[in-house]
This record gives structure tokens, sequence and C-alpha cells, in this order.
């Protein structure tokens, strides 16, 4: 179990009064303190770790955001923010000390600007729901990560959140414009906005994946992009895991950047096939879906050449989507993976490493050895086109033995990444899940540094503190800020 | 997810069921982007994921139920959208009926609410007295706006005269039992669940079914003892008085020699088609499957059987409503609509459609708040693909769509219609 700071045992004595002092500041809907009405916030997308909070906050407007955290700032209490709870790194995971602080009641949209190519949305508005607000105009928001549908845009800025499509249009840094922030000390500030590249400083690029350490974030201002005139999705099928890596690559070496470049192993395309009836095949060890966008002569252009490329590696089949409702299956297919194999165990740990993409084969190869020592399935679901790798390690919660060797497992497989050039996290974050892992990838002096500007920010790490970095004791802690 | 029962609990083949559920659950949290109630309320406890976390606790730790865990599931819409988006196949439906039925046993309801509930699951599945009631209503209706207070009494009181008609159409001939023979040779023989609010509210849904199934060369029993089949009541946790229903309709179709079982709401079907696992530790439980393998929805059946219009394509548009029964507790998505384009309608489908319109059988009565919220932005959403009529497929949606300047009607009426038979009311 993942071990988590002391609890401050002031604060816990004060529960009632601090719990008092929000009920104040916040509608009556809005705050949460019974136990048992507390217990579905104990945990996120990472349901393996879980732990009480406080109680739970859920501000309507950023100044309910901005009250909540100059008064837990004043009153020495730690705040966990939280979107749609969504995260695979534990990044929402409570603390017994601390207050989280909900955003989900900020769902609407605040302005939607066509001229200039901007949405200004709340922190609750689902990933999707930028898209679906623009779409009727023939807009879109391109990160797309799979969670898309649920998850949340504060939590994308938060864990700069990338998806299938950010091959070709860039993670969430690249689409962002401004903010609106909430620092500790209740402090609402403008980050950027509406118009590209901020004056001064790149303070956007710094609070962008910060996985709510350094400050709330309430407000966000992404860029809009025409959507394209239309897309196809190929299906290429291969005898293995490495033909299929080796097949990525060529990919991305032959100088075609496919909208979308997916990778789905034998246990994923199973899964993946029940729930969506995609016609993924069934027979293949490996599967790519490799998407292209444009007009149809373009489309077709790409493809052919993407067919040639495919023809190389000897492909099971090759199958291009003949309409949208099969794509949408195909996508359907893909962006349900994760929950899609809870049909094939009842409990899973992602990882989402990253490697530079000539290392696929290599890397999917030690994957599946590793697979075989520890005895436990996993399924391989990726995006490939930027090597970034989603092993899912499949366990059984009901048993601890299993869950310890399905996060040994998990750590051998992100060292591996770190090993082979990559990094520990793609896109779902640090959280709590590769914490102590951060030692492995970066040197004393580099963490020191990143915890000196979390303390520039938020000197008394009252926000989110338990997250990224390996916890120091109380002494070590008092130097860091 | 990890589940927490102990070898004995796991004895009860109810807890053991809901385990089955809980284990498939991966705690994703897809399901709160298309819950009705998450979307207007933003807590997670509003939501599928944070309702299955706390049915999970209740009856981990074998509590009875508190108000806290009532008040959430009893904002439930039962509407399984959650259903439709859960990538893992999460049967939130049989763990909330579950939780229904245990809250029912273990916690005890104010006063008033008991009554209310008691009156609802008594009333509405027996159309003589709902009949009764409605006229009743139908008196009274003119003074709801006279009920004071803003308690969830008055609000109920309120919402239950808004919701009676205006007027009340008598009893129809066709649904007394009988056999009402195909025109020309005959094709196939198929029962008809007769329903209970749905015959007395609007009999004409059940005639447009009866004709055009004749027409088409299918002969139509209407079963002798068959009723309600029991959703009412199961969907307030009243288990005994469900399965006792449901009991009665399995006995009187295993009687039958028949092709399919038809239903007409959607509501209804979905049930039906859920008999199977409702008696799966019941002697009854071979001719449960065996029904719940024949029940059809109306659409379903004429997709497959065969639907051919006969009259000149009305200059229309309909904006077909997808029901949450049909759409998402029985898949059936896109026959109802390929039907109307079939018949030469216009079909339009608005945005938004998998979330509820607020009926969800007796909920409009129960959470009259919540229910007129989904009510406005359903509205909405319909009216902006600037339709002639709207159409769906269960009783609940029309009457809870009604009233509202735009004609409400069976998808049934208007393909019967299409087919030769009478123009539905309200057309323009």
């Amino acid at each position: 179990m993942i071990r988590l700071p002391d609890p401050k045992r002031d604060v816990l004595a004060r529960r009632d009064a601090i719990v008092a002092g929000l009920r104040d500041l916040l509608p009556e809907a809005s705050l949460i303190s019974d136990e048992l009405r507390l217990k579905p916030y104990e945990t996120d997308g990472l349901s393996a770790y879980r732990q009480m909070p406080l109680a739970v906050a859920l501000p309507e407007t950023t100044e309910q955001v901005a009250d909540v955290l100059r008064f837990c700032h004043r009153n020495g209490v730690r705040v966990v923010p939280r979107g749609a709870g969504t995260s695979l790194s534990g990044g929402a995971l409570p603390m017994e000390d601390a207050v989280v602080v909900g955003l989900m009641k900020m769902n609407r949209i605040l302005d939607i600007d066509y001229a200039d190519r901007v949405a200004t949305v709340q922190a609750g508005v689902t990933n999707i729901g930028i898209t679906n607000a623009v779409a009727g105009n023939g807009f879109f928001y391109a990160p797309d990560p799979s969670s898309q549908l649920a998850c949340m845009i504060g939590g994308n800025v938060n864990m700069n959140s990338g998806g299938a499509h950010c091959l070709k249009y860039g993670v969430t840094a690249n689409n962002l414009l401004g903010l609106k922030i909430v620092t500790i000390e209740g402090d609402i500030l403008d980050i950027g906005g509406a118009h590209l590249d901020a004056a001064g400083y790149d303070w956007l690029g710094l609070l962008t994946g910060s996985e709510g350490m350094l400050a709330i974030v309430t407000e966000v201002n992404v860029r809009i992009l025409r959507a394209p005139e239309g897309a196809r999705a190929m299906l290429a099928a291969f005898a293995s895991n490495e033909i299929a890596g080796r097949c990525v690559d060529a990919i991305i070496a032959s100088g075609i950047i496919p909208v979308a470049l997916e990778f789905m192993d034998r246990p994923a395309i199973h899964a993946c096939e029940a729930f969506a009836h995609a016609g993924y095949p069934l027979d293949a060890e490996a599967m790519l879906i490799i998407e292209v966008e444009g007009s149809v002569s373009e489309q077709d252009d790409l493809l052919d050449r993407l067919k040639a490329i495919c023809q190389r590696f000897d492909p099971i089949s090759l199958k291009v989507s003949q309409s949208p409702e099969e794509s949408a299956a195909i996508w359907k297919g893909r962006k349900g993976a994760f929950g899609a194999v809870g049909r094939i165990s009842p409990d899973y740990l992602c990882m989402d490493g990253t490697i530079p993409t000539s290392r696929l084969p290599e890397v999917l190869r030690r994957i599946g050895e590793m697979s075989d020592s520890y005895g436990l399935k996993v399924a391989n679901i990726f995006h490939a086109g930027d090597g970034n790798l989603h092993p899912l390690i499949m366990f059984d919660a009901n048993d601890p033995a299993s869950f310890h060797k399905a996060e040994a497992f998990g750590a051998d497989i992100l060292r591996l990444c770190v090993d082979v050039g990559g990094c520990l996290t793609g896109e779902h974050g640090v959280g709590v899940e590769k914490r102590d892992l951060m030692p492995y990838q970066f040197a004393e002096h580099e963490l020191a540094q990143q915890r000196a500007i979390k303390s520039a920010f938020d000197p008394d790490w009252l926000l989110n503190p338990s997250k990224v970095f390996p916890l120091l004791d109380a002494p070590a802690m008092a130097q860091a800020a | 997810m990890q589940t927490l029962f102990t070898t004995e609990q796991l004895r009860d083949p109810d807890i053991a069921a809901s385990n089955q559920v809980l284990r498939t659950c991966v705690h994703c949290g897809m399901c709160t982007a298309t819950c009705p109630t998450f979307l207007l309320m933003g807590d997670e406890l509003d939501s599928p994921r944070g309702r299955i976390y706390l049915i999970k606790d209740m009856l981990e730790t074998g509590r009875p139920a508190t108000e806290a865990v009532v008040r959430h599931v009893d904002r439930c819409l039962s509407c399984l959208s959650c259903m439709t988006t859960c990538p893992s196949g999460t049967h939130y439906m049989h763990l909330v009926d579950h939780a229904r039925a245990y809250i029912e046993n273990t916690y005890k309801r104010p006063f008033a609410e008991r009554m209310l509930r008691g009156v609802l699951g008594g009333i509405i599945p027996r159309p003589w007295l709902f009949r009764l009631a409605l006229m009743g209503a139908r008196v009274a209706r003119p003074f709801a706006g006279a009920i004071p207070g803003k308690s969830m009494l008055a609000q109920r009181l309120r919402a239950m005269l808004a919701l009676a008609p205006s007027s009340v159409p008598g009893p129809s001939p066709v649904e007394k039992p009988g056999v009402h023979p195909a025109l020309g040779p005959r094709k196939a023989r198929v029962a008809l669940l007769a329903g209970c609010a749905q015959q007395v509210l609007s009999p004409s849904i059940n005639e447009a079914t009866i004709r055009l199934l004749n027409r088409l060369g299918v002969e139509v029993v209407v079963a002798q003892e068959a009723g309600c089949c029991g959703s009412l009541n199961h969907h307030m946790g009243q288990h005994d008085a469900a399965m006792a229903r449901a009991r009665t309709n399995i006995e009187a179709w295993s009687k039958q020699d028949i092709d399919a079982i038809i239903v007409n709401a959607s509501g209804c079907g979905t049930t039906i088609k859920d008999y199977g696992f409702m008696f799966r530790n019941d002697p009854l439980r071979e001719q449960a499957e065996k029904v719940a393998g024949l029940a059809k929805d109306i659409t379903e059946y004429l997709s497959s059987f065969g639907y051919a219009p006969t009259r000149e394509k009305p200059d229309l548009t309909v904006a077909y409503h997808a029901a949450c029964s049909l759409q998402h507790g029985q898949r059936v998505t896109a026959d109802p609509k390929s039907l109307l384009a079939r018949a030469g309608f216009r079909v339009v489908e608005p945005a938004e459609s998998h979330i509820c319109c607020g009926s969800a059988g007796t909920y409009n009565l129960l959470q009259p708040e919540i229910a007129g919220q989904l009510r406005a932005r359903k509205l909405g959403n319909i009216k902006a693909t600037r339709p002639d009529l709207v159409a769906a497929g269960n009783i609940g949606c029309l009457t809870q769509l009604a009233g509202d300047g735009l004609p409400v009607v069976h998808t049934i009426e208007l393909l019967d219609w299409m087919a030769g038979g009478p123009k539905p009311a309200d057309v323009p």
C-alpha cells in the first residue's frame, strides 16, 4: 500500500471547526462531511489506493474556490484538487487531513469565439464536452485522452493529457492559451488568455502538468481547430507484437504522420471487440489502428502509402473502414479499452511509460518476458506513434499477493522505459503511483529544483502534497520549503 | 474492483450476484459522464460510480440503509445510460435493483412517503383503479396551483396533478383478453402485453399495435390474466409485489403457443426481458427465461418481420425521442428510426438523445424537481431540431413530454397510420 504523509494531528483535532468554517463559505449541497457520503470520494480511477478525506467541497464558482483555499491556507489544512476522478495515477487520492476540492459543479461553457478559434470553459467541462459544444460549427478540441467522455479539462491541464490524436495535434500544453487559477492563498490570477502566446515568462508551460500542486485551475482558454474534411481508420493485423512494433517504427521513419497510430495486442483486441463490435481481427497477435484525415483524395493517397509499408511486414489482414459508423466503432473499442479489460480481469494497473519508438519491439518483448516471470497477464494498448505505452497489468484485488506482484511488475516496466531513454509518464501523471520511482528518473539535485518550484507557489506544501515527489521526513521537508 | 464480503455473506445468492457486478466495475468513471443526475448536480454521489460505491459499502457492512444512501439511490432514474457507456459491462441494473429491495427491507421511510409509494405501487398497475384515480385527479387538477408549500410532499402532489391528463378515455375493447385474428393467411402468432398505465392513458397505442400486426398477417393474443409486468413495483423496491405480477404473466404466457411477446411500452420490455434473472433462484426459472427470450419491442419485431407503408409520404419531420428503457435497457436504437424513415417521415434526432427526459416510471412523481429540469433540457434539445411532432416508444416519455405545444405520439401509431390506419390525434 502506498505511504501517505503523517496526518496533521492538530487539523484532525479541529475537524468539526474546519467543517463548520467551510459550511459558512459554500452552498449546502457543496459540502460533504459525513463519513458515509465521503466514502465514494476515497479513491479515483486507481481504486487500489484509498484514503478517506476530511471533507469534500464542491464549489460552484471561482470565488468559492478562492474562499475555500484562503480558509484552508489560514488554517493550515491540506487540499486535494479533483476533477472527474478518472486519474489512473491516483492524482486525486485524498489524505486523511485534507479537504478534497472537486470542480465537477463548474461545468459551463463560458464563451466560444470562432473568429479567433478560442473556447473559454470552466474546469469541470469534460474534454468531449468542448468538442460537442463546437462540433455543430465544424470545430473540435484536439487532445483526446481515452477517458475524454468523462475526464475534465481542469484535470487535463494538470496532467498535461495526451490522447490518440496527439501524434498530429500535440498534447494539452500545445492547445492551451490561458488559465484562471486560484493560488493556495486564495488569489485569483489570469495566466495567458484568449490569444496565442502570452506576454512575459511562460507561466502556462510551468502550470501545465503540475498535478494540482501549484494552484487550482478554475477556467481554461483552449484553442479549437477546424475539423478535417474527413477521416478514415485502417486496421492492420500482424502475427506478433514485435512485427507490429517494427511496422510502427517504419511508418514513423517514412515521414508520414498519421493523425493516430494506435497499438493493441491480442488480449486487448479480444476485450475491446467484445465491447465495441468493431470488427477487430480476432486471429491477430497485434493490431494497429492507423487513422488519416483530410480530403478523400488525400486520405486515399496516404492510405495507399501506409498499406504499402504495412505489406512489408506480412500483415494477416489490412482493412480500411468503409463508413463513419465503422470508424466510430473502431474508436469506441480503443477509447473504452481500459474499462473493457474489466471484462477479462477484475482489476488492472495501467502503466504509462514513454519510450523512443525505435525501441518498441525490444520493450514489448521484455514486457512479455516479465509477464511470464511474474505470472500476471498483460494487455498492451497504447499510442504507438509517440511511443506512449499503456501496458495493463491484470490482477485480482481480492488477492493481496497478486496486487503486490502487479505493483512490482509495473515498476519494472517503468524502470525499463527509463533505461531505454524514455520516461515514467506520458500523460497520466506521476500521481502517487509513480512517485517513488522519481529518483530512478531524476538525480537528487534535479528533484530538489522541482521541489523548490512547488515551494515558491505553496510554501507550506498544502496543495496535493503527497503526490509526484517521494515523501521526505519532516526536517528535509522544512529545508525544501 | 476489490470487494470485502465474507464467505458467509457470499452464501446469500443476492449478495453473490451483486458481488459479481461489483467485481466487473473497474471504477474508471466513464459512467459519470452520461448520467443525467451527475450532469445536473456535479456530485460523485449522484453518479453511477458513486452510487455503486455507496451500495457496495451498504452491502459489505450489512448495515441497514441510511437516509444518505436512500437519498442518492432514490435520485437514480434507472435510465441505464451508464450501462450503455460502461466499457467493462457492469450490470448496474441488477445492482441498483438489489439495493432498492434492500432499502425497502431495512429502511423506514417517513409516513407520507410510505403512503405515496404504497398508493403508486397499488393503483397504477391496476387499470380500473388507475382510471378512477385519474378521473379524480382530473377534477382536482385546476386546484393544483392552490397546494401551498415547498415541501417534497407538496411538490409531488402538484407534479401528480400536472401529469394527470385533461380527459380520461374509456376502456378500449381490444384490451380485453381474447384473440385478434390475422387478416388474410396467418403468418405468426404473438401475445401482446396489454400493460397497465398505458392502456388507461392512451388506449390508441394498443389499438394501433393490434391493427397493424393483424394487417401484416399476425394473430394477436391478449392473454387471460396477464397484466402489469411488475416493473413499477420492482423499481420502488417492492420485491414481492413485482415478483407476483411477473409470475402471473409468466404463467399466463406459458400456456400460449406463440412466436413472440410484443411489448409496446419499453419500460415494461426492459423488465420482461429480465424475468430470467429475476427468477434465477425460482422453480419458474426455465419458463421465465423462455418468456424473457420471446419478449420483443414492437419496433424490434416489425424490423425483422417486415413493414411497408401504403400511404403517400407525409410531409412531416419527426423528432425521434429515444426512451431510455429502449435505447439503454434493451439496446434497441436503430429499429424505430429506420421504421419511421421507411414509413416516409423525415427523422431527426435531438442532441443529447442518450439523456433521460425525467419520466423514468414513477420518478417524475417522486423526484419532481430533477424530473422537471430534465424535461426542460430534453424539450429544448427536441425543439432545436424544429420538428412537426415527436415520436417515442414509451408511455412514460409520452406523458412527460406532452403539454408543451408539440404533438407527442407513440412510434407505432405513426407506423400504423402510414400503413393504412387512422391518423393519430394531434398530428398536424
